[in-house]
């Protein structure tokens, strides 16, 4: 078996006395689409945050191609250029133009020239559909155009791995499947994914494999047609059952 | 009509006078304000910068943290006539009796206090930014530094154009207390005219309106260059379904925004 790109390992994380996340064990293989489900709470997002430091964990440890990130010295940096996050809430520069977006954190972080940025960033606004909006700003956009530059904005810094965290939560049910389409698309090529989603049926068709969270601990994870269809754990099930039903 | 003739006169007579206190009071002003926003940026960028790893660096933001809210609550709660004489007579009395050029003084006095002001507006301005573009930055491997530069200071600087205005507006008004001093801004030389002509409410009705002019003109310019700095309303949608080289123009015509 392969070495995974992302081992979570005993991963810890309390925000004062609470306890979100209670001893994690994860792992992410390469061309690997893990879709992590899971009631509010969960600790799935908080999950995610921890992978890109975006929150420190309390406990355990987080390993990048078997290096520790949470290391003196490790360079976070770029590790995080290599590491993407695509946001609920998009958080794309609102005094940038989409082209602008893409381009400026290539600039700064990898040095790249302006010309070969601008390529990249043409390029992969033309795959997420918004190459002719490139000289809008992000308040000229819908939330799925938005979301969409958002993720160009991500792989524009050619990462190994992309997390996306809850990316269609704050779309309109017409603007979820815009987003959904480019992410399918994604998997297909083969890019590394960790989804934190509601979108049962996303998870189903395109994850390699979903990971069902409750109170900071992973329940279950196997295939989808093993979480779907069969799942062991009575709190999966109890999940699910409220899912389709609804 | 003795009234128009008087004010008449005194432009006559002593527009020397009236043109070098415009001239002070605008300088005086201008350069507080340019150097209060110098310091403002200075000191909110420093307050909302994150705690520093190391146990020194931390120690030293901390201390100059503090430092920075005394500065703050002292400029911001004392009266800029009373800052005047406290500095300029407390250089006095520390050098043994030598005393600060006056005008570099009062550059020095509406500096510091706008200064404190500023630094206020300035951090209000970095808060106002969402933690999102924080995240978002970051998670594209962007450090604090880079994000400033690049996302954070150059939205803040056309959200808080408004209150600078303002800020210029109110110090071309108050760098008439500097005459405390002896500084030679215009509400000094109506003094000094006064002395020639005895005319009391005619100097004072002169010097008002040179203020409102100031202050009129100024405001107007001013607007004019929030709106340039707000951006463009338009933009161009490249390609349509039929045609892959049609440039679409989007324009928006925006209602005014009422602000006066």
């Amino acid at each position: 078996m392969t070495e995974p790109v992302i081992t979570l390992s005993h991963l810890q994380k309390s925000f004062g006395t609470h306890a979100v996340l209670r001893d994690i064990d994860l792992s992410l293989f390469a061309g690997e689409v893990v879709c992590v489900i899971g009631s509010s709470g969960s600790g799935k997002s908080t999950m995610l945050r921890c992978v890109n430091l975006l929150e420190t964990p309390t406990g355990g440890e987080i390993l990048f191609h078997g290096e520790n990130i949470t290391a003196r010295g490790f360079d976070l940096s770029s590790y995080r250029a290599r590491v993407g996050m695509v946001f609920q809430s998009f958080n794309l520069f609102e005094n940038m133009t989409a082209l602008e977006n893409c381009v400026r954190g290539q600039r700064i972080v990898l040095g790249r020239a302006r010309e070969e940025a601008t390529k990249i960033a043409l390029h992969y606004l033309e795959k997420v559909g918004m190459a002719p909006y490139r000289d809008a700003r992000p308040r000229q956009l819908s939330g799925g155009q938005k979301q969409r530059v958002a993720i160009a904005r991500a792989l524009s810094m050619n990462p190994e791995v992309l997390l996306f965290d809850e990316p269609t939560s704050a779309l309109d049910p017409e603007m979820v499947g815009e987003v959904l389409a480019v992410m399918k698309e994604l998997a297909a090529e083969g890019l590394t994914m960790m989804v934190v989603t509601h979108e049962m049926a996303f998870a189903r068709d395109v994850a390699s494999r979903v990971v069902f969270m409750e109170g900071g601990v992973i329940v279950e994870e196997g295939t989808p047609e093993k979480i779907f269809t069969s799942p062991e754990k009575e709190r999966t099930k109890e999940f699910l059952a409220r899912y389709f039903s609804a | 009509m003795q009234f128009f003739v008087d004010i008449f006169n005194i432009f006559k007579n002593y527009w020397n006078y009236l043109l070098m206190g415009v001239a002070n009071t605008l300088l005086i002003a201008l350069v507080g304000t340019v150097i209060g926003l110098l310091i403002g940026l200075l000191i909110g960028i420093l307050r909302t910068a994150p705690l520093a790893g190391k146990a020194p660096l931390r120690a030293l933001q901390k201390f100059a943290n503090g430092f920075f809210s005394v500065y703050i609550e002292i400029f911001r709660g004392t009266p800029m006539m009373v800052q005047a004489m406290v500095i300029y007579w407390g250089y006095a009395f520390a050098t043994g009796g030598n005393t600060l050029p006056l005008l570099g003084a009062g550059m020095f006095i509406v500096s510091v206090n706008t200064g404190a002001y500023m630094a206020e507006i300035v951090r209000g301005g970095i808060l106002s930014i969402d933690k999102g573009q924080f995240e978002g930055a970051a998670a594209i491997g962007m450090t604090h530094r880079d994000t400033m530069l690049h996302v954070v200071i150059p939205q803040v600087m056309r959200n808080i154009l408004p209150s600078v205005s303002n800020e210029f507006v109110i110090n071309i008004k108050d760098t008439s207390v500097l005459n405390v001093i002896g500084v030679a801004e215009l509400y000094y030389y109506a003094d000094v005219i006064k002395r020639f002509n005895l005319q009391m409410f005619q100097n004072y009705f002169v010097v008002c309106l040179l203020y409102f002019l100031m202050t009129f003109t100024v405001t107007r310019l001013l607007r004019l260059c929030e709106r340039k700095l707000a951006g463009k309303d338009s933009y161009t949608v490249f390609g349509s379904q039929s045609d892959p080289d049609a440039e679409i123009h989007i324009h928006r015509t925006t209602e005014e925004i009422p602000n006066d």
